[in-house]
């Protein structure tokens, strides 16, 4: 992929302000809340307060006769089922027979204003038969019947999968200690700013347009073509900037779809915007995962096989499940080199509100269990976390045992920076950490460990109370695959060249606020020589803009961005060949840069880029060129190979220094010294943005924030609001050193990597490790909340496990587990046939 | 179908909105958010709960910050109301907004108009702000992007070209430690 010729880089790499920045800081970006269409009708939504219920009845005649209302929808008006996964089809707008949790869509009204609709939507009357409700991981894996769903792996549950890359079991065997360890990460929500919204007009012309926050737009399209039943080229959805999305506006909506009938119903303009509280019930947030990390490793800390089990609590709803459960077990091999890989996943569902992707899909939950894991491990080594780590990286340019390609791996030099920045080695000990029972078993292996980064038994550095801890990760630059199989590209962007100059860019890429369109305007004007300001930038519209897949799986900068390179040198090519044509010198002198066409070796001799476009329409006709970007093809050909690839991985570590108060169990983080090994940075300023944005976010997840439902059958949400769901404000934030890592990556564009999810990832861990070494406890369960410090710190007192977290996972029948063998054993990517070996 | 109930009379009031005198009518029961928004089209001002949690719907008040969300419109009866689309004059930005901008202090925007509002009332009343004043004056705004860090950084810098300080925008805010 292009690296700009080589030639000095004018606008990549410098922190420019965003194209949009102006807009941002003024109130003047329109969200879709911000629009209002004459004669336009306001839409409620009655929401089931049944957990799983069936609708007997539906009465909507008083709500029908109040003045004001001109439309009621049911199940009835939405026979099509829809949902984000083709394998997961199981949403409908309204629910059709029966609610699945509190929170489920089952009517909508569209009145004269806000206020008549909420008064109608109360006057519906709905008659619900009780059903059994099915609130956690062990009744989804074990109760049977009745089931939420009539589809999945049995009873309620949705998917089960079973990989083994090598034999792990000989790999245990080969290892100088194995050990095991149970944690369980809370769900938890996104919680964007901006509560969804969505605009829909149908034209007299019986085109439909709908606005609407979601991060998609594409798959928005896809999904109301099949429920409203009319043409795709009938249907024009465009993505409003979304005042945050983390993966939250990722899924098609009920909401999308029920404005849409609605305008087309009305013949008007119809807007919902939904309430705080349906906005902890839409969710698609963090899963619930139980997981357990069984790992053998030789006496320098390297492993020699792993086995993953995890156990997502999916909700109600598919939505991304099943790639989510293949997450969680997907890019564990791509830190530390392990040989052998076992992964097992199950995910149920439950009748609360659908988990989805949240910033990170899937891999901050193994991730601070693999994390921690290792912490335990280095301690029963006595071997520097930290040192350990770093000794097995996986190498660059490799392929891992279960078949992921690393590219650039620029992990190494990530430790290397938050180790010295933080001041590690003068503040990192063991003592008094290291209690009895889990330093015997391998007292004898550390006795004659003697290679760098062994920690001696050495006085404590940090007293009592302050402790310090490190946590590593990687996360993709975009998946591998589409989310529906096809063979074109994932990103599209066209760019149009104006005989006065004007260069506008068009992409479907969906700004969410990481600034995915100045991205376009900077890589852009990168190559045509002129200003990122002087473009103009239309995105996230399906009748304008050329496809790209969404603001999802941190796609966006890689892809889009190598897209916007081949659309921009077409059009250089374009100029560069009349430009060379009309100064009568050859093509390859011919440079762009300060809004300029000129001879590299006199560079007096030239002319504006206005007058370049000028000379290449007159040559050429219009200019107006595409480009386009498809993902390489993975080494993987396993059935489930395609959960986990991608251009190339981004890598994050993390040290976090934490004060944990003894006496009342809080914990408060100090400080987080951060690496993020970015490639290169399109805009380093915006992907600090993206760093410290992380770090707070894995910093809420780890201390406060999580998803709790009443403790009764009722699997109510105990605090849909933002008050009681407990989320970082200024006064819990900690300081943040960030240290950018620019190795670029001959996939990424200008070498540039992800940044959006990737340093989330080492957060969690990294304070979890430093809770343990400042006051001696394990709390192997998310959020590490006071109770749980001080519930684990009175078992330390009473001389028993110094720790707070699950013992053990459920007993599972398990499939018989599809066999791969690894690159290292001289495998090809796909299974080895069934054959009954294992008894 | 009559629409009769579903109309509602308005009542009147004058205030002060971003120093021009102003005159709406609206349903009393409205706030003065809603009001902002839906009958003066004002719709830099944003909403994150409409339940006073979030902070998004911060606007000035006869020069003090309030959650609009939670004040009647009527209330703003002979007031003086600020609100984001008031902070920028001539074409100029306020300091604030050009820092904001500078520092990508502002990633989606949405909680961006309610942070500018408090912090420009902090620096009016506090033209030196430490760290943790500032922390402490946008303790009621949540947002989700930035981690808070960028907006500090944005408010300080603001705040020091206010004072008619030159300040040097750190190396480290703009490309990271070495």
């Amino acid at each position: 992929m292009s690296k700009g010729n080589g030639k000095p880089l004018n606008v990549v790499g410098k922190p420019f302000r965003k194209v949009d920045a102006r807009a941002k800081c003024t109130g003047q970006t329109k969200f879709a809340d911000d629009i209002v269409l004459p004669r336009m009708l306001a839409c409620k939504i009655l929401r089931s307060h049944e957990p799983h219920a069936l609708i007997r009845n539906i009465d909507i005649s008083k709500a029908l006769a109040l003045p004001g209302v001109f439309a009621i929808l049911t199940g009835k008006d939405f026979p099509i089922p829809y949902g984000i996964l083709p394998v997961s089809q199981d949403e409908h707008a309204l629910c059709v027979d029966k609610v699945r949790f509190v929170g489920d869509p089952v009517a909508a009204v569209a009145a004269i204003d806000e206020d008549v609709a909420f008064d109608a939507m109360n006057l519906i009357e709905v008659e619900y038969e009780r059903l059994q409700t099915i609130t956690s991981i062990e009744e989804g894996l074990f109760i049977d019947e009745p089931r939420i769903h009539e589809y999945g792996d049995g009873g309620n549950v949705h998917k089960k999968v079973s990989l083994e890359f090598g034999d792990v079991d000989e790999g245990f065997a080969e290892a100088d200690l194995v050990r095991e360890d149970t944690f369980f990460y809370e769900g938890n929500t996104h919680l964007p700013l901006e509560q969804h919204a969505a605009v829909a007009h149908f034209d007299p012309d019986e085109k439909l347009t709908l606005w609407s926050s979601t991060q998609t737009p594409h798959y928005v399209h896809r999904a109301l073509t099949k429920v409203l039943g009319i043409p795709a080229s009938h249907i024009r959805v465009i993505a409003t900037p979304n005042g945050g999305g983390f993966g939250g506006k990722s899924d098609p909506f009920n909401h999308e779809v029920v404005v849409s009938k609605l305008a087309m119903i009305t013949g008007r303009p119809v807007k919902c915007t939904l309430t705080r509280e349906e906005v902890f019930y839409c969710h698609r947030g963090r899963h619930p995962v139980l997981m357990h990390v069984k790992t053998g490793v030789k006496k320098d800390g390297a492993i020699t096989a792993m086995h993953f089990k995890s156990f997502l609590d999916g909700g109600a709803y598919g939505s991304y499940g099943v790639a989510s459960t293949f997450y969680t077990g997907a890019l564990q091999t791509v830190t530390y080199e392990v040989p052998r890989y076992k992964f097992e996943g199950a995910r149920v569902f439950t009748n609360k509100p659908p988990c989805g992707p949240k910033r990170g899909h899937g891999t901050p939950q193994p991730r601070y269990a693999l994390e921690v894991h290792l912490d335990k491990i280095a301690e029963e080594l006595k071997l520097d976390p930290a040192e350990m780590r770093r000794r097995h990286l996986v190498p660059s340019n490799s392929v891992t045992a279960n078949y992921l390609r690393i590219g650039s791996m620029g992990l190494g030099a990530c430790i290397d920076k938050v180790v010295k920045g933080s001041d590690w080695k003068n503040k990192f000990s063991w003592e008094p950490a290291m209690t009895g029972a889990q330093a015997s078993s391998l007292a004898s292996v550390s006795d004659k460990t003697t290679a760098a980064g062994t920690v001696a038994l050495q006085a404590r550095k940090l007293p009592y109370g302050k402790g310090i801890g490190i946590a590593c990760s990687a996360y993709i630059c975009g998946a591998g695959l589409p989310i529906y199989w096809n063979n074109m590209p994932q990103s599209g962007v066209q760019l149009r060249l104006d005989r006065q100059g004007g260069v506008c860019v068009m992409c479907g890429s969906t700004d969410i606020g990481q600034g995915s369109d100045s991205i376009l305007a900077y890589i852009v004007a990168e190559i045509l020589g002129i200003d990122p300001f002087d473009i103009r930038v239309v995105t996230a519209d399906t009748d304008l803009t050329p496809v790209d897949l969404g603001s999802y799986s941190s796609r966006v900068t890689l892809m889009t961005g190598n897209a916007a390179i081949q659309a921009a040198e077409r059009a250089r090519e374009l100029l560069t060949i009349a430009v060379a044509e009309k100064l009568s010198v050859p093509i390859e002198n011919i440079s762009f840069a300060d809004r300029r066409a000129f001879d590299v070796e006199n560079p007096d001799i030239g002319m504006s880029f206005a007058e370049a476009v000028v000379l290449a329409e007159s040559k050429f006709g219009t200019i107006g060129t595409v480009g386009s970007y498809s993902p390489p093809r993975s080494p993987g050909k396993y059935k489930g190979a395609g959960v986990g690839p991608s251009p190339a991985y981004s890598y994050s570590a993390a040290v976090a220094e934490v004060d944990v108060d003894p006496s009342t169990g809080i914990v408060t983080v100090e400080q987080v010294w951060i690496a993020h090994d970015i490639g290169k940075s399109i805009n380093p300023v915006l992907v600090i943005g993206q760093v410290e944005g992380s770090v707070y976010m894995g910093l809420g997840e780890i201390l406060m924030e999580e998803m709790a439902y009443r403790a009764n059958r009722n699997a109510v949400h105990k605090f849909p609001s933002m008050l009681e769901y407990k989320s970082p404000t200024t006064m819990e934030m900690c300081d943040v050193k960030t240290y950018l890592i620019e190795d670029p990556d001959p996939n990424g564009p200008f070498g540039a990597k992800e940044v959006g999810q990737g340093p989330l990832l080492p957060v969690p861990p990294a304070v979890a490790n430093a809770v343990y070494n400042a006051v001696g406890v394990r709390i192997d369960e998310v959020p590490i909340t006071p109770e749980k410090v001080l519930k684990a710190l009175r078992e330390k007192d009473r001389g028993r496990d110094p720790r707070f977290g699950p013992n053990s996972v459920p007993n599972v029948d398990w499939p018989e587990p599809l066999r791969v063998l690894t690159p290292a054993e001289g495998g090809d990517g796909k299974e080895m046939p069934r054959v009954a070996v294992h008894s | 179908m009559t629409l009769e109930k579903g109309i509602q009379q308005k009542w009147h009031i004058s205030f002060t909105l971003n120093g021009e005198p102003a005159e709406v009518a609206f349903a009393p029961h409205k706030t003065l958010l809603e009001v902002l928004r839906e009958d003066l089209a004002l719709t830099g001002t944003k909403h994150g709960c409409e339940l006073g949690e979030c902070g998004t719907c911060t606007v000035l008040v006869d020069g003090k910050s309030i959650l609009s969300c939670l004040m009647l419109g009527l209330d703003a009866e002979g007031r003086e109301v600020t609100t984001v689309e008031g902070m920028a004059a001539n074409g100029k930005l306020h300091p604030l907004q050009d820092t904001f901008a500078d520092l990508g202090a502002a990633q989606c925007g949405y909680c961006s108009p309610g942070f500018l509002l408090a912090a420009k009332e902090l620096i009016e009343k506090s033209p030196r702000p430490s760290r943790d004043e500032i922390k402490e004056a946008l303790s009621g705004n949540l947002c989700r992007c930035t981690g808070y860090i960028k907006i500090y950084e944005a408010v300080e810098l603001a705040a020091a070209r206010m004072r008619g300080e030159p300040m040097e925008l750190p190396r480290e805010s703009l490309f990271g430690l070495e």
